[in-house]
């Protein structure tokens, strides 16, 4: 935004003084996140930047938390070559809470996606009758605090049955607390509300005279979905497969409520680091976390970018 | 206009409809019911593509929730284990002293609930009531299993003392209907007099009235702050050139996408006592080394931290919304010879009012719901009514409590959520 040139030198001075306090603003934002990943390199077990750090002093940094991160939880860190690194593989907390946040996040995101971009399809067409309140349904999952939906679940996967008793069926059917499906359902439901968002807001600009001109030219309704709907709204629909994958690979609360041990995740990992012992060890995870996170941030706004030109929508 | 020039007459005409005066398809159908049935099954359609994810949501969410909410009002821990005291008390109004009938309805119940091993159940629902009578119920249990002799009343004042007081046996009565509003009452810092009147708790027991108004203000100030943040960088945002403005997005874009507990982990390093910004405090000589601030485990902590964590959720409608507003009405505000002030205060600040209601009721609806942060770096006074539900939950255990508490928040939420779909829309809920 540049300066009017009929802006007084008052005028001038509040515009540079406004500037300055975007960048504090920038600041705040950005250097709480910046900040951890110089720390995680600490050769101290101390979560502030020490002398010889200060001095950029080699010394003062080591890969020590990160090597941690591999170590805690193995049964003989005194092996070495293929055998350590088998044990990491098997053993350690991290690395098994790893395979836990990714097997978790990648079903909860199929199932959320399926369901959600079906569902984003329907709501998306003008007939589709109570659509606003359906809607509210649909997103409230987002809405509602995460202690009540987690408390709600508690009790639910706990015996998912109880209510089948009011139509005289038999009520116990087994649990879904402590179970890996238990915590997928519940992630899943967590994060449809952000794959309704994307999708139908690629489904806005979708230009329904498409779908006809294929169903006119004589493709069935399943070759026009995949042939025509599907690439056009597919970015969308990436996205929000991996705000879903995001919501499931960073939620505690759920987690802690319904999850057994066999079922310990990143983030509970961490919030138990945090809560019981916190070690640079965090900072080591924390920083493979927003490196992470920058990647898919990266590939979101790639694909945004892709679909508002697919759909001949140039930014302005 | 007339029938000729009607497209759809003219199907009709040649479907020979033309004597009966009705519109029809050509198979002779009456057109109005053709097309109502036309539209009847895209509705259906369109309804059986959504009805999937419906049936889970109410499944996995909306039913979970609903038989979480009936714990509040509804609680047999008592009833159920100890049938036929809730009978005498039944039959016998309130002010009746417990006759032997009683005593002896209360040592069979005892004795069955101590062999159903149930009478921990039936002790922590008194213990809500009564604190302390928990282990009140579970020793006398054990010493009733194996038979106790008539006169009940003096075999059971004799295990214990305690057997005989009025608020026992209120509290039991109470107890006696699984159905209470007593939860409700608690969550309100009410409690029932020995007489079943409604009054006050004491005022040091006051907690949940004090932790909703602090869940509130803390909320308010939180919504506040990042108005008054995110205002200019969303003006910036939307002012500069695309290609800046995009670039500078993602210093807004990756707070969002990164891990809530990596932010809450950093500002937990940086506001700590021996931590980096009371380091940079020091150094520049602004505290003493022994004076430094205590800026964690507070309230501070958790309106920093949440501040910062939410400050996408207002930046990215008020963008939005800015993006839009046209620049060339500021600058016929200023040729008309308002000053800047008044361009931007008459001008431009009442077409930004859609977005600042859209984030700030999101930004609200999501502070007032938030456990993690107050839970990591809130302390005692950060604390916010979702800690006070998850303690409930997982250290007292009384989850009508919790479950009470929870339906009063979440009433709070529904009622946010409705006015910002009446306002703003859901529709247009923007992520990045």
């Amino acid at each position: 935004m540049a300066l009017p040139t009929y802006a007084s030198p008052l005028e001038k001075i509040w515009h540079y003084a406004y500037l300055v306090i975007c960048g504090l603003i920038f600041f705040f934002l950005i250097a709480p996140i910046v900040v951890i990943i110089p720390l995680s390199f600490n050769a101290e077990p101390y979560f502030t930047f020490t002398q010889r750090m200060r001095s950029f002093d080699p010394d003062g940094y080591s890969l020590r938390w990160y090597r941690s991160l591999l170590t805690f939880g193995m049964q003989n860190p005194g092996a070495d070559g293929m055998a350590w690194w088998l044990d990491a593989w098997n053993n350690a907390n991290w690395v098994k809470a790893a395979k836990n946040s990714i097997i978790i996040g990648v079903f909860s995101t199929i199932l959320a996606t399926v369901l959600g971009t079906l569902a984003a399809l329907g709501l998306s067409r003008p007939e589709m009758p109570f659509r606003r309140a359906i809607m509210a349904v649909l997103i409230s999952p987002m809405i509602v605090p995460l202690i009540i939906t987690a408390t709600g679940m508690f009790f639910f996967y706990s015996n998912p049955c109880e209510l089948l008793g009011i139509f005289g069926l038999p009520t116990n059917c087994g649990r879904l607390a402590g179970t890996y499906a238990g915590v997928i359902l519940a992630h899943a439901t967590l994060g449809i509300p952000f794959v309704i968002i994307t999708v139908t807001a690629t489904l806005v600009g979708f230009d329904q005279s498409l779908n006809r001109a294929a169903a006119s030219l004589g493709a069935s309704p399943r070759r026009t979905f995949f042939r025509v709907t599907m690439p056009l709204i597919l970015p969308g629909v990436i996205s929000g497969a991996l705000f879903a994958f995001v919501t499931s690979f960073d939620e505690v609360v759920a987690v802690l409520f319904i999850a057994g041990p066999e079922q310990q995740t990143i983030p509970r990992q961490m919030w138990n680091g945090i809560r019981e012992q916190i070690s640079p060890a965090i900072l080591a995870v924390a920083t493979i976390l927003v490196l992470f996170s920058i990647a898919l941030l990266t590939t979101v706004e790639l694909l945004r970018r892709r679909s508002e030109r697919l759909r001949g929508i140039t930014p302005h | 206009m007339s029938d000729a020039l009607d497209p759809h007459a003219a199907v009709a005409t040649t479907a020979g409809g033309v004597a009966t005066g009705r519109l029809t398809t050509a198979d002779g159908r009456p057109l109005s019911r053709a097309l109502a049935r036309s539209q009847m099954r895209a509705r259906r359609r369109a309804f059986l593509l959504v009805l999937p994810l419906l049936a889970f949501i109410l499944i996995t969410f909306v039913v979970p929730i609903g038989q979480m909410l009936q714990r509040s009002f509804h609680n047999d821990g008592f009833s159920r284990n100890m049938p036929q005291i809730s009978a005498w008390f039944a039959e016998n109004p309130r002010g009746t002293d417990p006759d032997e009938a009683a005593w002896a309805a209360l040592a069979a119940d005892l004795t069955a609930a101590a062999e159903a091993r149930t009478i921990g159940v039936v002790g922590t629902r008194i213990n809500y009531d009564v604190p302390g009578t928990r282990s009140l119920f579970t020793a006398t249990g054990r010493q009733v299993r194996g038979g106790i002799e008539p006169p009940f009343r003096e075999a059971l004042l004799e295990i214990n003392e305690a057997w005989s007081s009025p608020r026992l046996w209120n509290a039991m009565r109470v107890a006696s209907s699984p159905y209470t509003v007593n939860f409700y009452l608690a969550s309100m810092d009410r409690t029932r007099a020995e007489d079943g009147s409604i009054q006050k708790v004491p005022p040091q027991q006051q907690v949940y009235g004090m932790l909703f108004m602090r869940t509130f203000w803390l909320s308010l100030l939180i919504t506040g702050l990042t108005f008054l943040l995110g205002f200019p960088i969303a003006h910036l945002l939307a002012t500069l050139p695309m290609r800046k403005s995009n670039l500078l997005m993602i210093l807004v874009l990756l707070p969002f996408w990164t891990s809530l507990l990596v932010r809450t982990t950093s500002w937990m390093v940086l506001l700590q006592q021996q931590g980096v910004i009371n380091d940079i405090l020091v150094w520049m000589g602004v505290i003493g080394g022994s004076q430094r601030l205590q800026m964690i485990y507070n309230q501070t902590g958790t309106i920093i931290a949440m501040t910062h964590i939410l400050l996408p959720f207002m930046i990215l409608p008020l963008y939005s919304v800015m993006r839009t507003i046209n620049p060339s009405y500021v600058r016929a505000a200023r040729s008309l010879g308002a000053t800047s002030w008044t361009a931007f205060r008459r001008v431009y600040f009442p077409q930004t009012l859609p977005g600042l209601g859209a984030g700030a009721l999101l930004v609200f609806i999501l502070a007032v719901g938030y456990y993690i942060t107050p839970a990591l770096v809130g302390g005692s006074s950060g604390q916010l009514i979702s800690n006070m539900i998850a303690m409930h939950m997982t250290d007292t255990l009384n989850w009508s409590m919790a479950a009470a508490l929870a339906a009063l928040l979440l009433a709070a939420v529904l009622i946010l959520y409705w006015v910002y779909d009446r306002m703003v829309g859901i529709d247009n809920l923007k992520l990045g």
